[in-house]
């Protein structure tokens, strides 16, 4: 056992950035969560007080994870993996439907969402497959087969349907880049995310106009340069991009449901209906904006009172810390998290084996990711993707996933020096 | 570079972030509104107007509750249509159309869907109106008239418009402010401040309970009382005697500017505008283009003054020296000008120095005082504009100052009047051209109100005080400084005395001899003036104006009249006899001439109103 020498070693930074969060957003569930039916603070009936639960369990869940030897996790990351799998595979058949999709178990009075546990099982199970002395990431058949180790747990999310969480498996192209992925695999999906917004955005004639007019610009260029340039490729090229933009067309208008429509057109500014598709992010824009610089003051937010903001103790709740702290509030915020992501990075760099890095660099991206599209959808840059603020949103489940997702990196940190 | 990829994009979203949290928060204040809109309801508690009295303490307007039913449209939910606008005695199309109008004006702000309840209507309503989800009964408080005159002085209030909702944040829609008269002048004073009650709603619109535990909450302060100037009984005396004729009647406190009586005529009853019928009563107001009930004629009326001008063209005459009190001037039936111009007078002995000028009103006299104050200087331009300073130190010529929100300037015409109408300098004008000026015809127009003012000022040898209405206010207010402020005119004091013998001879021997009052040392002048309109586009002349402006006692002024009769002939026959039953009125308490006082009651210059309208040939001044 390592715990003694481990302990000393621990990342007390990470751990500072961790236990702030988590602090300052039981603070703010307390505010979204109170009101006038409580019948004292120890009610466990008050969202706010179940929070304060979970956050002592994972104290007693992080020394449990401190305690476990690091090499545990490289060894076991396969059976974790599967078994992960596997109760995602369960939740066909024992999940329980809350809010429209079967993402829980419901255990006595406890509902456990096992997508929150399989990014950290994911993490690992990249870490190990890409650690391998046989995998080289720069061939394709082993990138066909990290992909899929990605790919499984997100294709059994998204028919539950939480097609937000799966979002999240996008982050584990960072790791892979990171090993030596080429960056095609980037500019490309980079490429595609373009094409497909702009598809959105400006109707498939024009897209389809623009892709044909570059195309040729690019082939009369290329072609003074050099005589050998063929046509074909190029023609090649745009007509595949203009398939793919038929197909954006035709996914968008008979795949996707009418919601998943709407959200995109409302941050598109297609459409502007604030009382209804774009209500959500219109109320919780006017909680934020109506903040100011130093907000209204703890359990003062009168948008948050009210509960206007749906989801304000999950989701949206940016929503109250910029409504009750004020930009100043919400700027502390955002530099702990800004924060907690360079030094898991820095951690992630730090490491000597291949696998503690990859799987600091996926805690680094998954943190990442979450950050981005969350404060990004709350404060209306991005489409509304339902995924929670990691430490800050209300629920158990996401708050151990994250817990365990950060302290496995931190114990892994902690053994770097003998463990090669 | 593989390293920094994700660290740069972090930082790069970190700053993104920064940047729209502070346009969100600090950049567009748009959103502090709108958080309020959404999330706190704000409940007005209407407090009661102020009570208005009288100079003698006689209670003239009261408060009643009404109750007005609104409506925010955002919160309503279906309901029975038939059965609401059954209810509120309106018919469905109606309901809808107020229903549409106030979505329209806001979904989110209450709107009135009818006004002015009464009381027995509210308590056979307010049990059902629960029902309604977004409707509800908001108390105010309606005047309660205690009298039924002086409703040009007294105004009245109505919903404020969308202008004024605009211009001042106080106001929301269906709150009542003053309109008109006294009750639009100390609108601030008499509406008190409304109480305002901040509830916390929630998503659903529920109230949770007072926003931030009512520490922002409001009482309500009842407005403050006023006390007027207006001496109730004059007034109400004062509009009986105006029945069936069109003009005003101005009177006085000389030694204070205090108004004693105001009186418009034709008027109404002030009650004609509270209440359901409020509506329907205004518009038939509105729309009586003849009569003009909603004009108020004592401050809005210009008017040729005719002979009372003449005390004020010998004082200038006086004051510029080109004439003493002894110098007679001789009338050979009018005064001539030009090539053989003559500007008539009527009989009377000659010739006559300046008391007998007065109190026989020569025409001849005062053209030619007039003639020379102009000519005194070397241009007439400059004669009349000299002219012009001495009247306007009567405060003639502008708006007064005085404490009623409508006026007009009158007209006292200066240089620059002639020298367009002649043409200068193509065309050269003189002293003559101008002449009617000296007995108040010509370019001079006064409204009744100005009038008064010069009399008052003549009874004072010179000074005056601005008229004014507003007598007290409670709790301490004080009124305006500017209206304990002596204003002096350009006349030396001791030019004054033989100026005001001779408006007493008026009554001693003169034009008024018939209109003593016993013990009552009056002094006055009558005046009857031209006057024209437009019939079919043509000038037609119509019967003469009957002026009359008094003062009395002669030593000791207590009241300042001024009467002006539509198309009542001679200053002495309506007119003059007004004046002469006000004063004994205000000054004795009683009438002691009851065939006089009966003549004029029942007096009615309808059917002089009406030549005009007939469409027939007319005859004037029988």
């Amino acid at each position: 056992m390592a715990v003694g020498r481990g302990f000393i070693k621990l990342d007390w930074i990470t751990i500072f950035l961790y236990f702030a969060l988590v602090g300052i957003g039981w603070i703010n569930i307390y505010s979204a969560s109170f009101d006038d039916s409580a019948t004292g603070f120890f009610d466990f009936s008050q969202i706010y007080f179940k929070q304060l639960v979970w956050i002592c369990l994972s104290i007693v869940l992080i020394i449990f994870i401190l305690a476990i030897e690091a090499k545990f996790y490289e060894r076991f990351s396969s059976i974790i993996y599967l078994v992960s799998l596997a109760s995602l595979l369960g939740l066909f058949i024992f999940g329980k439907n809350i809010n429209g999709a079967t993402s829980w178990y419901v255990l006595g009075g406890f509902s456990i969402q096992p997508s929150e546990f399989a990014k950290a099982a994911t993490a690992l199970a990249l870490g190990k497959y890409i650690g391998d002395m046989q995998t080289n990431i720069r061939d394709f058949k082993h990138q066909l087969q990290a992909f899929l180790i990605i790919a499984l747990p997100a294709l059994f999310i998204i028919p539950q349907p939480d097609p937000g969480s799966a979002l999240v498996y996008a982050a584990f192209v960072f790791p892979m880049y990171r090993e030596g992925l080429h960056f095609v695999y980037l500019l490309l999906g980079f490429f595609l995310a373009a094409l497909f917004i702009s598809t959105l955005a400006f109707g498939v004639v024009w897209v389809s106009v623009g892709i044909v007019l570059v195309s040729t610009l690019i082939y009369v260029r290329n072609r003074k340069r050099n005589k050998k340039t063929k046509l074909l490729n190029y023609a090649m090229a745009a007509l595949l991009c203009i398939g793919f933009v038929f197909s954006v067309n035709y996914i968008f208008n008979n795949v996707f449901e009418q919601r998943h429509r709407d959200r995109f057109n409302i941050v598109l500014g297609k459409e502007t209906d604030a009382k209804g598709i774009g209500y959500n992010t219109n109320q919780s824009e006017i909680a934020i904006g109506s903040g100011g610089w130093t907000g209204k003051g703890w359990t003062q937010g009168t948008q948050t009172k009210g509960n206007f903001v749906p989801e304000q103790q999950t989701d949206y709740i940016f929503s109250t810390v910029g409504e009750e702290w004020g930009f100043l509030g919400s700027m502390v915020v955002v530099t702990l998290f800004v924060a907690l992501i360079i030094r898991v990075l820095q951690l992630a760099e730090r490491q000597k084996s291949q696998f503690s890095r990859v799987y600091g660099y996926s805690v680094g991206a998954i943190l990442f990711v979450h950050f981005f599209v969350n404060i990004g959808m709350v404060t209306g840059l991005l489409p509304t993707v339902g995924i929670p603020l990691p430490f800050f949103s209300y629920g158990g489940s996401g708050l151990w996933g994250f817990t365990i997702l950060l302290f496995i990196l931190v114990r892994l940190d902690a053994s770097n020096s003998h463990y090669a | 570079m593989r390293k920094l990829l994700l660290l740069v994009l972090v930082l790069i979203t970190g700053v993104v972030f920064a940047g729209r949290l502070f346009y969100l928060q600090v950049y567009d204040t748009s959103f502090q509104k709108l958080s309020e809109n959404n999330a706190i309801k704000i409940q007005y508690n209407y407090p009661q107007r102020g009570y208005i009295f009288d100079r003698n303490g006689e209670l003239l307007v009261s408060n009643q509750p009404s109750y007005d039913v609104m409506v925010i449209p955002r919160d309503v939910e279906p309901f029975d249509e038939v059965e609401l606008s059954g209810l509120l005695k309106m018919t469905v199309e109606d309901l809808r159309i107020r229903l549409e109008k106030a979505t329209a004006y806001s979904p989110r702000l209450p709107s009135v869907v009818i006004p002015q309840l009464t009381k027995a209507e509210y308590a056979s309503l307010s049990e059902k109106m629960r029902k309604y989800k977004g409707f509800y009964i908001q108390k105010r408080s309606l005047r309660d008239y205690q009298i039924n005159h002086s409703a040009n002085v007294l105004g009245y209030i109505a919903e404020a418009d969308n202008k004024i909702i605009k211009q001042n944040p106080y106001y929301q829609m269906g709150d009542l402010l003053g309109k008109q008269g006294i009750e639009m002048q100390y609108e601030d004073i008499l509406r008190g401040v409304k109480g305002v009650k901040y509830i916390q709603k929630d998503r659903f619109n529920r109230e949770i309970g007072p926003y931030k535990n009512g520490i922002y909450d409001t009482l309500p302060e009842r407005g403050k009382d006023i006390t007027l100037t207006i001496d109730a009984a004059l007034q109400s005396y004062g509009e009986k005697l105006m029945v069936n004729k069109r003009g005003g009647i101005v009177a006085l406190e000389p030694a204070t500017g205090e108004i004693l009586a105001l009186v418009a005529a034709p008027n109404y009853d002030p009650a004609l505008l509270v209440g359901r019928e409020r509506s329907k009563n205004f518009t038939k107001l509105w729309y009586d283009t003849i009569s003009k009930p909603l004009f108020d004629r004592v401050l809005q009326g210009e008017y040729p003054p005719g002979s009372p001008f003449k005390a004020l063209t010998a004082l200038i005459g006086l004051q510029e020296g080109v004439i003493d009190t002894e110098e007679t001037i001789y009338c050979n039936g009018g005064f001539r000008y030009g090539r053989n111009r003559v500007l008539r007078c009527h009989s009377h002995r000659s010739p006559l120095a300046m008391q007998g000028g007065i109190a026989n009103s020569c025409n001849a006299y005062f053209c030619t005082v007039y003639k020379r104050t102009i000519e005194k200087y070397s241009t007439p331009q400059e004669g009349i504009d000299h002219w012009r300073e001495h009247l306007l130190s009567f405060g003639l010529g502008d708006y007064m100052g005085y404490d009623l929100p409508s006026g007009r300037p009158g007209k006292i015409p200066s240089s620059v009047t002639y020298n367009a109408i002649y043409q200068y300098p193509t065309y050269k004008w003189f002293a003559s051209a101008t002449i009617s000026n000296a007995i108040g015809q010509g370019e001079v127009l006064l409204t009744p109100m100005q009038m008064v003012n010069f009399t008052a000022a003549i009874a004072n040898r010179g000074w005056y005080y601005k008229p004014h209405i507003i007598k007290n206010i409670s709790g301490g207010d004080t009124i305006p400084t500017d209206f304990k402020k002596k204003f002096h005119t350009t006349i030396d004091p001791e030019h004054f005395e033989p100026v005001v013998e001779g408006l007493y001879d008026v009554y001693n021997y003169g034009t008024a001899s018939h209109l003593k009052v016993p013990g009552i040392e009056i002094c006055g002048k009558t005046g009857t003036a031209e006057n024209y309109t437009r019939v079919d586009g043509k000038r037609v002349q119509l019967t003469d104006h009957s002026v009359f402006i008094a003062f009395a006692p002669k030593d000791d002024p207590k009241i300042a009249i001024a009467v002006f009769v539509e198309n009542g002939y001679w200053g002495s026959r309506w007119a003059g006899r007004i004046a002469s039953l006000m004063i004994e009125k205000y000054i004795k308490g009683e009438i002691s001439r009851t065939d006089l006082e009966k003549f004029i009651l029942n007096g009615s210059l309808e059917e002089e109103y009406a030549k005009p309208y007939s469409g027939e040939p007319f005859r004037i001044n029988q």
